[in-house]
């Protein structure tokens, strides 16, 4: 049973994750009074890129094409690394986490190489920015992680020399009970606050970055795929959307602790938890305005503190 | 034993075949290239059976030097640093011979080669003398054979000013070697490494301060922040695949003498731990944002070795750490990542040097911002340069993430003892701000100087460079990926290195790296997988667009259509918001005319990011000096007859002394 359902969840999220901006776009058109997009619009929007042909910049080089194919494969190889809930990934391995924040690494340089590659001053810009707050959004995603890895662990571990009190992914996920939240709730509470920070920033989304407009010279991750077209932009559309899925289940994990021991219910849960923060994803967008651009390190070190400080609580004893 | 030596012997022929050959500089060229690539492939047997069978073979010869003998040993962690040291060198003098060859009939290639030879010579020795008078002439033939190297194109101003504070850094730091050999032989009859045990160490206070003696001199040639001022000056200055060496491989040689003198000390005390972890964290995020602020695309590589030295440092600390806390898994881990991180570092350094090489040679500009649109001039240089990039960022599934990795677990295992918590909150958080600042910084270099158009006519006449210098740098290239792949392997045939810097005998080392055994593992699965679903991808896209004709066009800027590649985004704007943010550290200067009126002719902008250490510590304090050594200036007022009195006074008193 547990081998069915870790390998049914890498179907599961090459199938559902394109249903997630839909659920946040159709959280927003609620509040604008609005009909909004159909739910399956990103599926038409992949389908129909997939039936087109290309154009291509005379500037551009192969690493321009290349951009979008190895950026999906490192979305995907980085679904095999992580939990969802407390059912374990098909790998998991002490320090998966690295490995999993390192590939999203993959994804950055690449985007934004294939971006510099157009030589347009627009991509340029949108790159330059990208770099800049994943410098502030990876130590917060490692420490907020490395902090949930610590919860329960330190108390109980009469340090073995031997002996590592670091653990994967699936690992820590599988001990984020209700138990887990009773004993260190501020420290899972200050964990989840850092990860959803980072799910913001690193998908694009208000208050860090706007996803529905191309143009403006505010635009973050949408100015740097401005010339992709075709099959290309497709699967650019569909590595966000798994990236989408990646980071919602990161924070689903933490806040839904459903670990009944059934894993039809288990599993349920965590899905469910992952739409319902997409839902709040567009709740933020609808309700919020974008922070300028100078805020937004100040917001990004806001999510690091968080993390430095659950850390801190973990090693002190809560 | 007698391979290494004829190693050396050959190193040293060919140097001084070369140097006659002054006159003639094809041959100079070749006999050096030659001699060098036969050299350093005799040398690297020996460092192979040796580090294959954990056997240490030593040779012991008398030695007509006060105190000196001439002690050889090849074991385990010399092994492990021959190997870059033989190595990098051979496949940067292939690349060399066409690279200098464009100077010919200017400068005597044949005294170039001559110091080459003797630098990779000398740091052969260093790696496998066992004496510290040995040790100490083979560190300064490396120091004086490099300086040589950095001032081969004298008749630059910038060049002589760089050799001159690298010759001055680097006798500083020699100088602190001296006051530590000698504290190690304070009960000992001889210089001998045998000696120098731990059992003549028993006062913790003489350790410690042999200990800070061994970072501060050794750390001056490996570029330990803040003693790293003479890397971004010397490394730019030299020719390209001398950076590479020197960069590469020479200021290693600083990382192993630490470890070497480790070795002697015995237990360490945990602070030393927290000493290297603080230099590793300074060194790391200041070198990356020094980098990321320069102009110069060899000076920025050079900042990224003080970072990568950082890197290397934070590994070490860790060790470090757990050795005296009595953890093995972190000190065994931790030393793992920190020396694989030195091989690693050596391949990819070594290619990015030889890729800018590539470009200066072709364009003859090192200022990115005069750079752009290479990709598609020189495609095969680019490729590798991107490979190199990519690896460097520490990013899978290539070598750098390999020992970052390593280095991130150390930290991370080590958490929950106590006195390594908070060195491990510093460790991950100095790491994961690094790749992010790497990564920044590499996609300026690589995307500014090899993608969108040439900024400059100079930049639009460059072609590929000659087969030799291509398969240079496809051979660095190849290392990069199969360190990258091959994990498991690689970390399991350290083992016996590992051995020697631990010295555990009660625990067992295999034992200890099992735990990072099966991660890597799965790392190498994962890359299969990565791999596999980019070729999958590759033909999925290949096969939608075949028929589909793709059209070409300009690209999109807003509609307009003939832009110019002056409104492409510069290196310096690219770097703006985090060299803004973190401009408390950098200090940058700026000057700016701005522009004005509704008419505006012409604006400009200037900036330069100086060394802060070099403009607020050392500046003051060489002047200083200065000033007080100008108070003395009235003992030498240059008549004869004066300087005889002084010898005379002098002579009188030392026989007084004598008779006393």
């Amino acid at each position: 049973m547990t081998m069915n359902m870790t390998l049914l969840q890498i179907p599961a999220a090459f199938i559902l994750a394109p249903l997630l901006p839909g659920v946040i776009n159709r959280t927003k058109a609620f509040f604008a009074g609005r009909q909004g997009q159909p739910l399956l619009q990103a599926y038409y929007d992949i389908a129909k890129l997939l039936r087109k042909s290309a154009v291509y910049s005379r500037t551009t080089t192969w690493v321009f094409r290349a951009g979008p194919v190895i950026s999906l494969a490192a979305v995907i190889t980085a679904l095999f690394v992580l939990p969802v809930g407390g059912s374990a990934a098909p790998f998991s391995f002490t320090g998966d986490m690295i490995f999993l924040a390192y590939l999203l690494g993959v994804v950055r340089f690449f985007t934004v190489v294939a971006a510099l590659d157009t030589g347009s001053p627009f991509e340029g810009m949108g790159a330059s920015r990208e770099v800049q707050f994943s410098v502030l959004a990876e130590p917060a995603l490692l420490l907020s992680l490395a902090a949930m890895s610590l919860i329960g662990n330190f108390h109980t571990a009469e340090i073995a020399p031997s002996r590592s009190l670091f653990m994967s992914l699936s690992e820590i996920y599988a001990r984020l009970t209700m138990n887990a939240w009773a004993q260190s709730g501020t420290v899972l509470l200050l964990a989840a606050g850092a990860i959803a920070i980072v799910l913001l920033a690193e998908n694009c989304r208000i208050p860090v970055d706007d996803p529905t407009t191309h143009l403006e010279l505010t635009m973050i991750h949408e100015v740097m795929v401005l010339d992709h077209s075709g099959p290309d932009f497709a699967m650019i559309l569909y590595a966000a959307a798994l990236k989408l899925w990646i980071f919602c289940a990161l924070l689903a994990g933490v806040l839904t602790p459903v670990r009944s021991g059934n894993l039809l219910l288990d599993t349920g849960a965590v899905m469910v938890g992952i739409f319902l923060i997409a839902v709040g994803v567009g709740v933020i967008e609808s309700i919020m305005a974008r922070l300028r651009l100078l805020r937004v390190p100040q917001l990004l070190s806001g999510a690091g503190v968080f993390a430095l400080l659950a850390i801190v609580l973990v090693l002190r004893g809560q | 034993m007698s391979l290494i030596l004829t190693a050396i012997i050959v190193l040293c022929a060919s140097g001084l075949a070369s140097l006659g050959c002054g006159r003639i500089p094809g041959r100079a060229n070749a006999i050096g290239a030659a001699g060098t690539v036969l050299g350093c492939l005799i040398g690297l047997a020996p460092a192979a059976e040796a580090l294959w069978s954990g056997q240490a073979q030593a040779l012991h010869m008398a030695w007509p030097v006060p105190l000196g003998s001439f002690h050889i040993q090849i074991d385990a962690l010399s092994a492990f640093f021959l190997l870059p040291v033989l190595g990098l060198p051979a496949i940067a003098a292939i690349y060399g011979k066409t690279y200098l060859a464009a100077y010919s009939g200017k400068k005597n290639l044949g005294a170039s080669w001559f110091f080459y030879t003797i630098l990779v010579a000398s740091m052969a020795l260093v790696v496998i003398a066992r004496n510290a008078v040995l040790f100490l002439m083979a560190w300064e033939i490396m120091s004086l054979s490099s300086f040589f190297l950095v001032c081969f194109e004298d008749e630059k101003e910038a060049t002589r000013k760089a050799g001159w504070t690298y010759l001055v850094a680097t006798h500083i730091g020699t100088a602190f070697l001296l006051v530590m050999f000698v504290l190690l032989t304070h009960h000992n009859p001889s210089m001998d490494f045998d000696h120098f045990s731990a059992a003549g160490m028993n006062g913790a206070s003489i350790s410690g301060l042999v200990f800070l003696l061994a970072v501060v001199g050794f750390g001056t040639k490996a570029g330990f922040m803040p003693f790293h001022v003479w890397l971004p000056e010397a490394h730019p200055a030299a020719p390209s695949h001398v950076s590479a060496v020197m960069s590469g491989v020479m200021i290693k040689t600083g990382i192993y003498g630490i470890l070497r003198i480790l070795t002697f000390l015995g237990h360490p005390d945990p602070w030393w731990g927290w000493v290297l972890t603080g230099i590793g964290v300074v060194s790391g995020i200041l070198g990356v944002l020094f980098a990321l602020a320069q102009h110069d695309l060899k000076r920025l590589l050079a900042y990224h070795s003080v970072e990568n030295i950082g890197i290397i440092a934070l590994g070490l600390g860790m060790g470090v750490l757990g050795m005296a806390l009595n953890q093995p898994v972190l000190a065994v881990i931790g030393f793992a990542g920190g020396l694989l991180h030195v091989l690693n570092h050596a391949i990819f350094k070594g290619l990015l040097f030889l890729g800018a090489g590539a470009v200066l040679h072709e364009t003859g500009e090192r200022d990115i911002e005069k750079l752009g649109g290479l990709m598609r001039r020189m495609p095969v240089t680019g490729a590798l340069f991107l490979l190199g990039a990519v690896a460097i960022c520490g990013l899978p599934p290539l070598n750098g993430f390999i020992s970052e990795f390593l280095i991130y677990m150390a930290a991370l295992s080590g958490m929950g003892a106590a006195g390594v918590s908070l060195s491990g909150i510093a460790v991950i958080t100095a790491l994961a701000m690094i790749g992010g600042l790497a990564a920044a910084c590499f996609t300026k270099a690589f995307g500014v100087v090899f993608l969108g158009e040439a900024r400059t006519s100079a930049t639009e006449k460059a072609h590929e460079v000659s087969a030799a210098m291509r398969f240079s740098m496809a051979i660095l290239g190849l290392g990069c990926v199969l360190i990258g792949v091959s994990g498991p392997a690689v970390i399991s045939a350290m083992k016996p290195v590992l051995e020697t810097v631990t010295g555990y005998q009660n625990y067992d080392v295999a034992a200890c790296l099992a735990g990072s055994l099966a991660p890597l593992k799965h790392i190498s699965a994962a890359a299969v997988i990565f791999l596999a679903a980019a070729g999958v991808l590759i033909w999925l896209r290949r096969w939608l667009l075949s028929g589909r004709n793709p059209a070409e066009s300009g690209t999109w800027s807003c509609g307009y259509l003939r832009s110019s590649a002056r409104i492409q985004y510069t290196a310096s704007s690219f770097a703006q918001p985090l060299t803004g943010m973190f401009g408390f550290f950098l200090q940058t200067h700026q000057e700016i005319e701005p522009v004005e009126g509704y008419f505006p002719s012409k604006g400009r902008l200037h900036t330069d990011t100086g060394d802060i250490f070099t403009r607020n510590l050392y500046r003051p304090i060489f002047k200083g000096v200065e000033r007080f050594l100008l108070r003395l200036h009235w003992i030498q007022q240059g008549r004869v007859q004066l300087y005889v009195l002084y010898v005379a006074v002098t002579l009188l008193f030392l026989l007084v002394w004598n008779l006393r």
